[in-house]
């Protein structure tokens, strides 16, 4: 009815094939993370680019599943935006999370013991 | 692409979805009987709005002033007590320039409750008749201005309702429509992703620094946990946590920062900053979901894309609300409130982009005039409290917009 440009919302070619779990949903065509919208028991099997991975603990809805394989220190895409980076190599399948992942933000924001606001940098 | 051929033109050339008459209270002490006043006709367009406070405030006046002459408002009557500092003149003035039909009723003049309720129920019914005498006409794509909110999310607003709304935005900034999302103080952790899209250097800068201030400010009140994302619920990071509500801003070039009253120029993608400037003062930036419809209404919004995953059930004064419900439970459980099932994504029942287009189609069939389940059921909320602001500088509003 409406003249939409829906053709940069469409996955990959590449990712189409795992669109079709049911299990697990692409948010953005550019991510490399899967979120499960159903909880995937241990021992199940995931299939992604052809590299079928056995789920060794339960995976629940929210959490993230690897689209592909991802090298050490790449950047973890959700919503098309970084949200971390892989702290080592995580295979197709694999859930990535606490474990494998980390933060790329830097400001951690405080309430020091006077109550007044603090901004301060490390890494975790 | 023409939206509808029956919008409702206004004096100053801006066009309006609704036909609203609004009866605004200038202080609490006049909410009773503006009340009284609008009831009788709360299914015939008359909605109620106003100001408690007695003290005056300049944001607080603003705000009125823009929501009078909102497009969708064809016509206003004042109700004021007589002895509160609101700026009645000013605001009269505002409204009178913009041609719209307007009364204004003192209570301490007209004589009391009694008179003043009988006088404005006379006085809504002769402006409902000259609302109905406003011209029609088409309505382009790239007049439309379209706001989005979310309210009482849950695990599952992140990844249904809020990106669908973001694919929806997405197809409406590459048609030129206005759209604008807000609440800085939810987009701590991503503050340098938002400022990856912004349409110049100095707006990348502006955008950080309003999330610089939006925690700087929650955290002088001593709430909004900006801690770690859950982590039982998949979220690793604070970036990713704060995505979850980003993501209803789709992945469009952020054209500029405005705030409460400011309405964006042209087409494009604005992030409305609802934390207050300077020193902490009067309290929560927004007290509730309504305090912050009303901003993003004060802005143009014809339209509010609401995300919720608990289930909230509110409406607006002057601009129709769609809900998108996150939870398909939610759903089955409040359908009647629930514009828009998102949650169906997850019971594979659809794919994000497929409720992307249904928040867009639903959104130009409300613009036709179809009743939103919030605008059915007589929700007309609204909220104003005091705030304080300055005025945005040119850097917020680049003339540069990326294609």
């Amino acid at each position: 009815m409406f003249a939409v440009p829906v053709g940069q919302l469409e996955p990959t070619l590449q990712q189409a094939t795992l669109m079709n779990d049911p299990r697990l949903l692409l948010l953005d065509p550019a991510d490399n993370v899967f979120v499960a919208i159903k909880t995937i028991e241990a021992g199940e099997i995931l299939d992604p680019a052809g590299t079928r991975i056995t789920i060794e603990k339960s995976i629940t809805l929210g959490h993230k599943v690897a689209a592909r394989p991802l090298r050490r220190g790449e950047k973890i895409l959700k919503y098309r935006a970084p949200i971390g980076s892989a702290t080592r190599d995580i295979a197709a399948g694999e859930h990535v999370h606490l474990h494998n992942m980390q933060s790329d933000y830097l400001p951690t924001y405080t309430l020091d013991a006077g109550q007044t606001y603090a901004s301060r940098h490390d890494h975790h | 692409m023409t939206i509808t051929d029956h919008a409702f033109v206004r004096a100053d050339g801006r066009k309006g979805i609704r036909n609203t008459l609004v009866v605004a209270y200038l202080v609490e002490c006049a909410h009773h009987v503006a009340r009284e006043i609008a009831w009788p006709f709360r299914e015939r367009g008359v909605h109620l709005i106003g100001f408690g406070g007695c003290f005056p405030n300049d944001y607080a006046a603003r705000m009125m002033r823009a929501l009078c002459t909102h497009p969708n408002v064809g016509g206003a009557l004042l109700v004021s007590l007589g002895c509160e500092s609101f700026d009645r003149g000013g605001l009269r003035e505002t409204i009178r320039a913009s041609g719209r039909p307007l009364e204004t009723l003192v209570i301490q003049q007209v004589g009391g409750t009694r008179k003043t309720i009988e006088a404005g129920r006379r006085a809504v019914e002769q402006m409902l008749a000259k609302l109905e005498a406003v011209p029609r006409a088409p309505m382009r794509v790239e007049e439309f201005i379209t706001g989005t909110i979310c309210g009482g999310s849950d695990a599952t607003s992140g990844i249904t309702a809020n990106p669908g709304i973001g694919r929806a935005f997405d197809l409406l900034v590459a048609q030129n429509a206005r759209c604008i999302f807000e609440e800085t103080g939810e987009l701590i952790g991503c503050e340098e992703i938002m400022a990856a899209r912004a349409a110049t250097p100095e707006l990348a800068g502006i955008l950080r620094a309003s999330v610089e201030k939006a925690a700087r400010y929650y955290t002088v009140l001593g709430h909004g946990s900006f801690a770690p994302g859950n982590a039982e619920g998949g979220l690793t990071t604070q970036e990713e946590k704060s995505m979850g509500a980003y993501s209803k801003s789709g992945t469009a070039p952020i054209s500029g920062l405005i705030k409460p009253g400011d309405v964006p120029p042209r087409g494009g993608l604005y992030l409305l900053d609802v934390v207050p400037d300077g020193e902490v003062r009067f309290g929560f930036p927004n007290i509730n979901d309504n305090a912050e419809i009303a901003e993003l209404i004060a802005c143009g919004s014809h339209l509010i894309l609401f995300s919720t995953g608990r289930g909230s059930v509110v409406g607006s004064a002057i601009s129709p609300v769609i809900k998108v419900c996150a939870n398909p439970e939610t759903y089955r459980r409040m359908g009647d409130d629930m514009d828009v099932d998102a949650g169906r994504i997850l019971e594979g029942r659809g794919t994000l982009d497929e409720v992307g287009r249904e928040i867009l189609e639903l959104s130009f069939a409300v613009a036709r005039g179809e009743a939103t389940k919030s605008e059915s059921l007589g929700h007309q909320e609204f909220v104003l409290t005091y705030k304080s602001f300055e005025p945005i500088g040119p850097a917020c509003l680049p003339a540069t917009v990326a294609a």
